[in-house]
């Protein structure tokens, strides 16, 4: 029972790890480099529905605060590949790498002399709920989380795989040359996909916010993120999600059972196994396809 | 009438005259092709009318619009496709993927009803693979249909290329050394197709090629080119009698002789 419990923690967990993850394979897919910035625009996305749901500030109705919240970090990410991004097109992927990095301090510090660093609580209408079933107890806002990062999930690859526009970033994110030839606008699809990004990550954080404080630094979250997504194979959207999946369940189950800090260590310590075994992932894009 | 319209091209990277004041008219129904030695700029042709590179001087018209300043994805709404001398695929597609990509530009349903896949998208959808089924019986392909490119062999992805472009149902297609790399029989093969694109299905072609015998083959006219300029224009037997061209491909007799 008490594994079931866990079990269940660590699945809603493991879904905002997934989540931010699928930020780093569509940025990946679109820019092939890594957007190290991905935690930080989750951080971002919560604090802009915080701010503009909760009751002392200004205290919109939660879905239409979450929603606006996902427009404006939708147009945070395109605004980022616009002016930022654009301009290192065609340098090494260590150019993105180390701008992202540089971006997410910008981030940071942006919510930081916004809403200040102390932790604050975003106002949801399933905070601090529990349903009971058998003996585990289920919060609704982890409940909420699953719903949510599932039906994401199934939206995004219905996105990619039947769309036009989903398509157009797939082909220009295996061949960018080969996606002007056919017609594609290479740079206004990887626009896009930094929007999509944006919104995704405030999804993330928004369910994030919904099970605790939040303050501009649990953007580091990102860190494990990105190991969820090197997992995955960092091509695949399932891949991605599964690799959050997979670390968000053996953190908690290593915190009960394994000595001392291991949980803290777990997630990276299942990365190196990957990585050594399986160096492109367990869901890489090649071996997804021969399928 | 000429479908393609090039006035005094020129791109120079830097010092380098990749392409320094080429100008030639394709006319609809032709089989232009482009020879010269390597290096001599007939790629970087191609990459001025697919606008990878922006022209430092000179115009290109295509069917009565001036392409100079268009945007690359913007060439191929107006019916020009082409091919890669390094063959430029979606390696983790399928042929048919592949192929269907080409159809891109002929979309016209938007994300919603792309989404809620309304009998419009399935009616459009229904008419594209019909389009890229009848290219591959063109190309005879059938056997790769389901194959991901990453794993084909050469031969077979060049003529992959070649079904994308037609997939995207041009007026004038570019094909860059479509012969390269090829056997005999396969660059026979080729030349039927060539002769088949013009007869059947109307199509201007503009080709870079090597293989002489091809170019004799299937070529109405032929522009030669050398170190960015050009060198003889005229009937493939013309150009290749041409005293300036045998020059470029086997250095001139006067240096021989000093």
């Amino acid at each position: 029972m008490e594994l079931l419990q866990l079990l269940f923690g660590g699945i809603a967990n493991g879904c905002i790890y997934g989540l931010v993850a699928l930020g780093f394979v569509l940025i990946y897919k679109a820019s092939e480099g890594v957007n190290f910035a991905q935690g930080d625009m989750m951080m971002l996305g919560a604090f802009i529905a915080l701010g503009l749901g909760n009751s002392d500030q200004l205290g919109l109705p939660f879905g239409l605060a979450v929603i606006l919240a996902m427009v404006l970090m939708g147009g945070v990410g395109w605004g980022i590949e616009r002016v930022v991004v654009r301009q290192i097109f065609g340098q090494p992927q260590f150019a993105l790498v180390i701008l992202t990095i540089a971006l997410g301090f910008v981030l940071r510090f942006v919510a930081g002399s916004i809403w200040g660093y102390t932790p604050l609580v975003l106002e949801t209408p399933f905070t601090g709920k529990n349903l009971q079933l058998g003996g585990i107890v289920l919060g609704v806002a982890d409940l909420v989380t699953i719903l949510v990062t599932a039906v994401l999930t199934i939206g995004l690859w219905a996105f990619f795989a039947f769309t036009r526009v989903g398509l157009a970033a797939q082909a220009a994110s295996q061949n960018q040359m080969a996606a002007y030839i056919v017609g594609v606008p290479v740079m206004r699809v990887n626009g896009l996909i930094w929007g999509l990004s944006g919104a995704v990550a405030t999804v993330a954080g928004v369910m994030y916010a919904s099970k605790g404080a939040i303050d501009p630094n649990i953007g580091l979250l990102g860190i494990k993120a990105f190991a969820a997504a090197v997992i995955g194979g960092m091509g695949s959207l399932p891949g991605a999600l599964l690799g959050g999946l997979l670390i968000g369940v053996v953190e908690p189950i290593a915190g009960r059972y394994a000595p001392g800090e291991f949980a803290a260590m777990a997630p990276y310590i299942i990365m190196l196994v990957v990585l050594v075994t399986k160096p492109s992932g367990l869901f890489s894009q090649m071996q997804a396809k021969k399928v | 009438m000429s479908l393609l319209k090039a006035e005094d091209i020129a791109v120079h990277f830097g010092g380098v005259k990749a392409v320094d004041g080429v100008s030639f008219e394709v006319d609809e129904g032709e089989v232009f092709a482009i020879i010269g030695p390597n290096g001599a700029g007939k790629s970087t042709i191609f990459n001025l009318i697919s606008r990878i590179y922006t022209m430092t001087r000179g115009k290109i018209t295509f069917d009565g619009t001036d392409i100079t300043r268009l945007p690359s994805h913007k060439v191929a709404p107006l019916g020009i496709a082409r091919t890669f001398q390094n063959i430029e695929l979606f390696d983790h597609s399928t042929v048919l993927q592949n192929l269907l990509m080409g159809r891109h530009t002929h979309r016209s349903t938007n994300f919603v009803e792309d989404i809620l896949f309304l009998p419009k998208v399935r009616r459009e959808e229904r008419e594209h693979r019909k389009r890229v089924e009848e290219v591959i019986e063109f190309l005879e392909l059938e056997a790769y249909r389901g194959k991901m490119i990453a794993g084909l062999p050469y031969g077979v992805r060049k003529v992959v290329e070649i079904g994308r472009a037609l997939a995207m149902g041009p007026k004038l297609i570019l094909l860059d050394e479509p012969a390269s790399g090829l056997s005999v029989e396969e660059s026979q093969e080729v030349a039927f197709w060539i002769e088949d694109m013009r007869r059947d299905m109307g199509l201007t072609v503009l080709m870079v090629e090597h293989d002489m015998k091809l170019v004799s083959a299937v070529a109405d006219r032929v522009l030669a080119v050398n170190n960015g300029r050009p060198l003889a224009l005229g009937t493939p037997a013309e150009v290749q009698s041409d005293p300036h061209v045998q020059a470029a491909y086997l250095g001139t007799p006067e240096e021989d002789a000093a």
